[in-house]
């Protein structure tokens, strides 16, 4: 699929060269992460992470494979709404909670993969968005999640019976920390020789089946990782801003993470963030001032796929290169 | 459950289906030549119907203009997308048509959602056709076997123009190979702009006739859209016929769940699709490819 260019090192020496620029890269961010929240408002911030990791976990499936999902609001919502009832109802601590809302989406990945793996492409899309709205509507007949009013009043709770998740600052550590440990799993993902069959198959599925591999269940244990870690971002958000509502199973977010990541850079490592921090910088703008939000958001789209579709980051690293 | 209520159901489903069909056969039409699900259809669904109530609103331009005036507007606001935007990028991976017009229906969705609100407007239904007969065994209101008549009969006409004339036969030619088919001295962009406008006209259509129905809202095409979407995979994407035949069947079986088990009829046609794709990947009318 001409969706996605994953670039990879060839050499031992571009390789270990590669490996010190992202360790450097790597840890200039850790640093943005600490000192972040001393200039900018940590629940925001907390927000943006939750939609990063989000748009990383969708990515993963861009990037090895090139499945185009539109359903990924499904796994986002659905481990919110389980998290979200875990803390409040069944009061689970915040760690449980979290895991509850992951292996839900986990299980819904399960489901969907199993059945849109069958086509791919612009079927593929249209699959999973189907089955997204069939969670929709679950979502608005379920009794437990109450319909329009959603999940409200989560309690955060302690992690691991130690940290008070109440204060914002303790809460953004402990989002940050999952969302650097989400970012380093996608990394290391996408080296090893799971990610490189991925790969592969995205280059040339026929010769991959032909070679051996099981090509769908490698496709599907992705989708589901995928969608576990969609799963975790859902909870972590939740949990942290005290609802999950309609909105989050709503196609529209399927397409806030698809434009995240398009806007970022489709296949980069680092672009879904990019993407995240200005979409979600956006909202928040836009809403205060009172444009429509969806308009600006379409609008973008169109931008991005008629100007420049490598998104970002995607087109800095092009220019960088030749 | 009263012979009434489920022919009543019934009725309904049938219009539903109708615009299933109206909606997936504008989809395979503009997929057909331009090679792209084209999502902004819903758009153009709530774009027909808002210009009919508009006409009718702020100029007194009522039902029976409208539903020529309507349908010609949407496809002039078609063409004029597809000739500044959506033709920019057919050289590209289909999956970039469906990001695109997504991106059409977000802008077309998103303003009217800013100018009308979400609450819906009513528009009334005309007046020759207003009250209904009985039946007997069931009240048939006019508006509704009008709908399902004129729908009907705008499907297989279409389907009679693509199949049986001589400019439905440039169009599949153009379908199979458009390079061969250029060579032949056909303007075959043009063909392509007209696809597109007769597919969007459609919407535009369906959306007029379901302004008396249901109420204009600018949420009522992203609504239909997905499960005309699941209409889509259900059928195939190929076939004309197909379309057509899926469309009206789902929407009865839809009706037909709204009586026997109404919490499921939202659901209903996401589990045909599931169904379908374990069987038959497909479609029903689908050929892999």
């Amino acid at each position: 699929m001409a969706l996605d260019r994953t670039i990879t090192a060839d050499t031992d020496a571009e390789k270990s060269r590669e490996l010190r620029a992202n360790a450097l890269w790597m840890a200039l961010g850790i640093a943005a992460l600490i000192v972040a929240p001393h200039f900018v408002y940590p629940l925001f911030l907390v927000k943006f992470l939750c939609m990063a990791l989000f748009a990383i976990a969708f990515n993963l499936l861009i990037g090895g494979g090139g499945l185009l999902s539109f359903g990924h609001a499904a796994f986002f919502g659905g481990g919110a709404y389980i998290a979200a009832e875990a803390a409040k109802v069944w009061g689970l601590p915040f760690e449980a909670a979290v895991l509850a809302g992951t292996a839900t989406a986990a299980f819904l990945g399960v489901l969907f993969g199993a059945i849109a793996i069958r086509r791919q492409g612009l079927y593929f899309a249209m699959i999973t968005l189907a089955l997204a709205q069939a969670v929709y509507f679950l979502a608005l007949r379920l009794p437990f999640t109450h319909s329009e009013d959603g999940i409200q009043g989560v309690p955060r709770g302690w992690l691991l019976g130690i940290v008070d998740l109440r204060g914002n600052l303790a809460l953004y550590y402990t989002v940050a920390g999952i969302f650097l440990l989400g970012y380093l799993f996608v990394w290391r993902v996408a080296r090893s020789p799971f990610g490189q069959v991925l790969r592969a198959i995205k280059d040339n599925r026929p010769r991959m089946i032909s070679l051996g591999y099981p090509v769908d269940r490698f496709i599907l244990l992705n989708f589901v990782l995928s969608a576990a870690l969609s799963g975790v971002a859902g909870s972590l958000k939740a949990l942290s801003l005290g609802l999950a509502t309609l909105t989050d199973v709503d196609w529209s977010t399927s397409g806030e993470v698809v434009l995240m990541v398009l806007l970022g850079g489709l296949g980069t490592l680092f672009g879904p963030v990019v993407g995240a921090a200005l979409t979600v910088a956006m909202d928040d703008y836009l809403a205060g001032i009172g444009i429509p939000v969806p308009v600006v958001i379409g609008l973008i789209f169109i931008a991005v796929i008629l100007v420049f579709r490598r998104g970002i980051v995607g087109e800095i690293l092009h220019r960088l290169r030749h | 459950m009263s012979l009434n209520g489920l022919l009543a159901q019934l009725l309904l489903g049938l219009i539903n289906g109708s615009f299933y069909a109206m909606l997936s056969l504008g989809l395979a039409i503009i997929f057909g030549l331009l090679g792209i699900v084209n999502v902004a259809q819903g758009a153009f669904y709530m774009l027909g119907a808002f210009i009919a109530w508009m006409a009718l609103t702020y100029y007194g331009i009522g039902y029976w203009p409208a539903l020529l005036l309507a349908p010609l507007l949407t496809a002039f606001v078609g063409i004029i997308l597809e000739r500044t935007i959506i033709s920019r990028i057919y050289q590209l991976d289909h999956l970039y048509g469906l990001l695109l017009t997504l991106g059409i229906f977000q802008v077309m969705q998103g303003l009217f959602v800013y100018w009308y609100g979400t609450a819906g407007l009513s528009y009334s239904t005309p007046s020759p056709l207003t009250g209904g007969h009985n039946l007997g065994f069931m009240y048939l209101p006019n508006y509704r076997a009008w709908v399902v008549v004129a729908s009907v009969a705008i499907c297989f006409g279409t389907w009679y123009g693509i199949e049986r004339t001589r400019l439905g036969a440039y169009l599949r030619a153009a379908t199979e190979n458009p390079t061969l088919v250029r060579a032949f001295g056909i303007n075959v962009p043009l063909l392509v702009t007209a696809a597109f406008g007769g597919g969007v006209a459609l919407a535009g259509l369906a959306g007029v006739l379901a302004a008396p129905i249901y109420q204009v809202n600018p949420l009522m095409g992203g609504n239909i859209i997905i499960t005309v979407f699941a209409v889509v995979v259900i059928g195939g994407l190929g076939s004309i016929l197909g379309s057509i035949v899926t469309g009206l069947t789902l929407g009865v079986l839809e009706g037909l769940s709204k009586v026997f088990y109404p919490e499921a009829s939202s659901m209903v046609i996401f589990a045909m699709m599931i169904v379908v794709l374990m069987i038959k990947p497909a479609g029903l009318f689908g050929t892999e490819r």
